[in-house]
């Protein structure tokens, strides 16, 4: 694969009238009472400073350390994850898929961008783009080799490819070495990355 | 619906390129499209589906061609023509006197 246009698909810039048309649609909103100002300046405050991986990052530990909420985020991932005071929008239905010595899990949404927005924010931009939702069903090791994630052989690679409806975080498996770590120091060994599941947890 | 947005399994676009430390959003106008997608949303005249209907009928090759929030502003502006909330011409009227105004602010 080379330099052909659609390769640089990762963030192309607007076309010349997007930002205009945003204005447009916003002023005209606005004026007929349809939108509320200072509500679209929380809406941004809260993606962009609120909500983020560390929420899931904060889960994952927390199963790491707690066998037995392991076992309700396994059964009923939402309720689980509620407990710790995420939910809502764009992560009503969630299914957190269990990593094993034997099953590697990695999400993917094929046809637009789902993705469990209240434990691990909006989606960055390679997971929205062409080559990783073309890809990841069709060759996922070699997706997960070029996010330097290198598995055994004998280790299965599960694709889920997310809906509107389910929302899927990976539980990475716990790092070896990290027995005498809190659940503070557990959360920042695990990334964005390895909740999407196209990566393994930080070693300690 | 087999549409451009059906992009599972499909050959050519290349390499996925992370980009290290990336903001939430990259400009201000994807900070507003989001927030005005997502409050119209909170307004309850179409559902997720809808939303996601609205943003597959783009023209393939311009779905293709353009990022994720200029799908969602496609979307967007689909859905307040055809529930009547605006017309294409008051849209368009908009943008041209916000493009005059911006014009005659460069040059005073």
């Amino acid at each position: 694969m080379n330099e052909l246009p659609m390769s640089h698909h990762k963030h192309n810039d607007p076309l010349p009238e997007t930002v205009l048309r945003v204005k447009a649609l916003e002023s005209l909103l606005v004026e007929k009472g349809l939108v509320d100002p200072a509500a679209l300046d929380a809406l941004i405050d809260t993606y962009e400073t609120k909500v983020g991986p560390r929420n899931g990052a904060r889960v994952v530990a927390r199963a790491w350390a707690d066998p037995a909420y392991r076992e309700r985020l396994l059964s009923d991932a939402s309720a689980a994850i509620a407990e710790l005071g995420f939910s809502g929008r764009q992560g009503e239905d969630m299914v957190v898929l269990e990593n094993t010595p034997q099953v590697h899990n990695m999400v993917v949404c094929t046809l637009c961008s789902c993705y469990p927005w209240p434990v691990l924010g909006l989606p960055p931009v390679w997971y929205k783009s062409a080559p990783y939702r073309a890809r990841a069903v069709a060759e996922p090791r070699a997706v997960l080799e070029e996010f330097g994630c290198s598995l055994p052989e004998d280790v299965e690679v599960r694709v889920w490819d997310s809906t509107a409806e389910v929302r899927y975080l990976v539980l990475p498996m716990r790092p070896r070495g990290t027995d005498a770590l809190n659940q503070a120091q557990l959360a920042e060994l695990v990334t964005r990355d390895s909740m999407i599941g196209t990566a393994l947890p930080r070693s300690p | 619906m087999n549409g451009a947005h059906d992009l599972g399994g499909m050959h050519g676009f290349g390499a996925i390129s992370p980009e290290p430390d990336e903001p939430v959003f990259h400009a201000d106008w994807e900070r507003r499209a989001f927030a005005i997608t997502l409050a119209m949303g909170a307004y309850g005249r179409w559902n997720l589906d809808m939303s996601r209907y609205a943003r597959e009928r783009m023209e393939p090759a311009e779905y293709l061609r353009t990022s994720y929030y200029e799908h969602w502003i496609h979307g967007l502006q689909l859905l307040l023509i055809e529930q009547g909330l605006l017309s294409a011409a008051e849209i368009e009227a908009r943008m041209q006197r916000i493009a005059a105004e911006t014009d005659a602010g460069a040059e005073s």
